[in-house]
């Protein structure tokens, strides 16, 4: 008896109002960045070129390449806030490393080489830490990344004792290509994104890993009592968020050439509010990448339009971007219900 | 006039009906008992009553008036509940959860003195000594059920529901109850309540209501019919057809042996063997360590013990996975809350715990869903469509693909941990065929169970714990209801395994 209303109830999830309903929630994303699009084009006649575009995307490769990474963790029912004080971290200690590595490493490629290993190491072994504590030491992920977040701002404070990190003008010229070169026409940064994305989407949907990741989030107890190595993957989300960083990081150095007490402020909030509008369910078991990619060019492409119309100040940008995640996250507890 | 009246009262979860076509009153200074098996809905009967849940359907007098529809209308209206599950403050003191919610006050501030003496007596009428000014966290279950009960008799209800109220006590306490429910009787106050065990229906219930699959098959008056005939239309057939023939006893080889099992405050020096081709019985009170019993052998909880021999070879006590990974499989009590993903596809979860033992980095879709189709066949899963998350199925067929689930990793020993909760009687019937199968194959079969009938139906041994220890050893046709029991409430406590060991 029973056994036959659940099977109407399996058929009745998937009527054609329904799918219909699916289809948008699947595709909503999507459907917001060209209505943004074309409200950019009518506001401006700059909007639509190449150059605008090209600006656009660059700039959004940083927050878009930690976003991935937040994918991953917020998927298995993390959170990191420490992201934007992370990479401050990392870019300050990699332009010391590189200004003081140089006497021994020449000015070139092999400097250039030896700092993103640098930084990798830095941006793995500080996620490891946040997991390690998260996971084993049994304390919640906001509070741990919350206290991360205020020790390596005031560490890179402190470092740069208040003021700048500057790399060298000597070794600048080494590591310009990584934000300023092309290949193919194409910037590096947006090439940089594009390879991690496509990893990133494989990795979380058609691997054994990131199936893992998805029933982590989806309920933990259920995974651990399912023979999946629930410690080592979640740890692992939090270092995989710190490699995104510290790539992220590698590619921002060179555009400023320092670090400051202000890098990458509120960048968590950015990329939080990228994974959740991409459709990423914020409670964890389920996450797209390419969704968050198109939430990084959501908040890319309003921060864009601000500053070109001048109809609101892009000082008001943060205010946006903080009133879409929590639309964001409105949105998706009614689906969660349904 | 009957004090609440039932008519056609039904019940939907979505579009999952969980009560039809109820029909029932209940009598000012009577003792209702409601008997069914797990999901029969004895629960949610109760909840509507309670104000807790509202009835999709049906007519629902209380004193001849409409009954209330939510849970404080209730409460003004003389109804309480006990809850299966405690619904209490465990950081406040006792005297304070007796009164939660009404507390007794003098001006602005509460009256704690009052509240104290008042508590005290409320809990001696239970026969129950619980210091009023302890904090509830430092007591042992069986007082919080006390204080839960404290709680309802404090509101001078018209009606308490109790929802097993003796689950968790000892003999003499629920006689105290008893003596208790019987001066609210004759001072004019009803009850309904559930229990498993038919022998305490007998003893205090003025009339009994039998559930099956969501109705009223039968009432009667306590005194017109036998608990066999209970137990009987509570499964709606004669008890023996359900289970699958009995195989005679054989010298069996052991699979596993354990001895000097502990896990914290859950199981103490346990020992037991395993044996290949075997359904071991594991029966006991709630909270008499059963479960963790497995769950520390499994490595699902932190335990220590001092001889595991598995397959003739001695080694140290497998962590979770290497438990998996040595074909050791342990099938959850509670599906939706450790068993199934209930918000993916049938397909990922039946594929979960194989490919987490064994799969490949990548995932092999087409073979996921070749393997889903496979288990639909094996296993009888009605889902109509295989693209449904699991949550969308009925209990009976969650419960299948958990076993498919769990089958996927082709385990030598399987740890049944109540494989029939909330499931229907069809279903039923095809899990005990599932378990003897297993056994009939060679596979160790354990079978943890809280309805005494299913460990006396499938097992061809039990072993009966009580406060963490084995109290005692049964064997083919010495095993029976009345053994068992006598074993889980500790009124036979040396068992020839204990004495042999001692």
């Amino acid at each position: 008896m029973t056994d036959m209303t659940a099977t109407t109830a399996g058929v009745a999830a998937a009527s054609p109002g329904r799918s219909l309903v699916r289809l948008l929630e699947a595709a909503g994303p999507l459907l917001a960045l060209i209505l943004l699009m074309i409200v950019g084009s009518l506001m401006s006649d700059s909007f639509l070129g190449a150059e605008n575009l090209s600006n656009v995307f660059t700039r959004s490769a940083i927050i878009g390449i930690i976003a991935v990474g937040a994918t991953f963790v917020i998927t298995a029912g993390g959170l990191d806030l420490s992201v934007g004080s992370l990479s401050a971290l990392v870019a300050g200690m990699t332009i010391m490393f590189m200004n003081a590595a140089a006497a021994t490493l020449g000015d070139g490629w092999l400097l250039v080489a030896a700092g993103i290993a640098f930084s990798l190491a830095i941006g793995a072994f500080a996620g490891f830490i946040n997991g390690f504590m998260i996971v084993k030491g049994r304390v919640e992920a906001f509070i741990v990344t919350l206290g991360a977040m205020g020790i390596f701002r005031s560490v890179i404070t402190w470092l740069a004792d208040g003021g700048s990190i500057s790399l060298d003008f000597s070794l600048r010229d080494a590591a310009r290509p990584i934000y300023y070169g092309q290949v193919l026409g194409i910037a590096v940064p947006i090439i940089v994104l594009a390879v991690i994305a496509v990893i990133g989407e494989l990795t979380l949907r058609r691997m054994r890993f990131g199936r893992h990741v998805a029933a982590i989030g989806s309920n933990r107890h259920v995974a651990f009592y399912s023979a999946i190595p629930v410690s080592r993957v979640r740890i692992l989300t939090y270092v995989i968020q710190g490699l995104c960083v510290a790539v992220a990081t590698v590619i921002y150095v060179p555009r400023l050439g320092a670090a400051t007490p202000s890098t990458g402020l509120m960048w968590e909030l950015e990329a939080i509010a990228a994974v959740i509008i991409g459709g990423t369910a914020l409670s964890g078991g389920f996450g797209r990448i390419w969704g968050t990619i198109v939430g990084v060019l959501i908040l890319g492409f309003i921060s864009n339009i601000l500053n070109l119309t001048g109809f609101i100040s892009p000082y008001l940008n943060g205010a946006f971007q903080g009133a879409i995640i929590i639309i964001a996250v409105l949105l998706q507890r009614d689906r969660a219900q349904g | 006039m009957a004090l609440l009246f039932f008519r056609e009262v039904a019940k939907s979860y979505g579009v999952v009906p969980v009560l039809k076509g109820i029909d029932l009153t209940v009598e000012p200074g009577e003792v209702l008992a409601l008997v069914g098996e797990n999901g029969a809905g004895k629960s949610t009967l109760m909840r509507i009553a309670a104000g807790l849940a509202p009835a999709s359907t049906g007519t629902m007098l209380l004193d001849g008036a409409p009954a209330p529809g939510t849970l404080h209308e209730a409460e003004r209206a003389g109804i309480v509940m006990v809850h299966q599950e405690f619904c209490l403050a465990p950081h406040l003191t006792v005297a304070e959860n007796v009164f939660l919610g009404r507390e007794l006050t003098r001006g602005l501030f509460t009256d704690r003195k009052a509240m104290e003496v008042k508590a005290r007596a409320l809990l001696a009428e239970l026969g129950s000594d619980a210091p009023v000014r302890a904090r509830l966290r430092d007591l042992p279950v069986s007082d919080w059920q006390m204080i839960e009960l404290a709680k309802a008799f404090a509101r001078q209800p018209k009606l308490i529901l109790m929802d097993e109220p003796t689950a968790v006590l000892s003999a003499t306490e629920a006689g105290n109850l008893f003596t208790r429910i019987r001066a609210f009787r004759k001072s004019g106050g009803s009850v309904i309540f559930t229990s498993h065990r038919l022998d305490e229906v007998k003893a205090i219930a003025d009339r009994v209501a039998v559930l099956r699959d969501g109705q009223i098959v039968r009432v009667e008056k306590t005194s017109a019919i036998s608990e066999n005939e209970m137990a009987e239309a509570m499964v709606g057939r004669p008890l023996a057809e359900i289970y699958p023939p009995r195989r005679g006893a054989a010298p069996r080889k052991a699979f596993l042996s354990v001895t000097g099992l502990s896990a914290p405050g859950a199981v103490e020096d346990a020992s037991l063997d395993i044996r290949e081709g075997e359904v071991l019985g594991i029966s006991g009170l709630v909270g008499s360590g059963r479960t963790e019993l497995f769950e520390a052998l499994l490595g699902l909880r932190p335990a220590k013990c001092r001889s595991f021999v598995l397959r003739g070879e001695e080694r140290k006590l497998p962590a979770a996975r290497e438990a998996w990974a040595l074909k050791l499989a342990y099938l959850t009590e509670d599906r939706k809350g450790k068993g199934l993903l209930l918000a993916k596809p049938l397909d990922q979860n039946v594929a979960l715990t194989s490919g987490a033992i064994a799969g490949a980095a990548w995932i092999d879709r087409r073979a996921e869903r070749r393997d889903l189709e496979a288990a639909v066949e094996r296993y009888d899963i009605r889902a109509g469509r295989l693209d449904v998350t699991a949550g969308a199925l009925s209990g009976g067929n969650q419960q299948k693909v958990l076993i498919a689930k769990t089958l996927g990793v082709e385990p030598d020993l399987v740890v049944f941990d109540e494989p029939t909760r909330g499931v229907d009687i069809g279903a039923k019937q095809q899990i005990y065929e599932i378990i003897a199968g297993l056994a009939a194959e060679g596979k160790a079969i354990v079978v943890i169970s809280s309805e005494m009938q299913e460990i006396v139906g499938l097992s061809d041994r039990v072993i009966v714990m009580r406060r963490g220890r084995s109290a005692g050893e049964l064997s083919g046709d010495a095993i029976t209801e009345n053994d068992i029991i006598r074993f889980a409430m500790g009124l036979e406590e040396a068992s020839p395994q204990e004495e042999a060991s001692h």
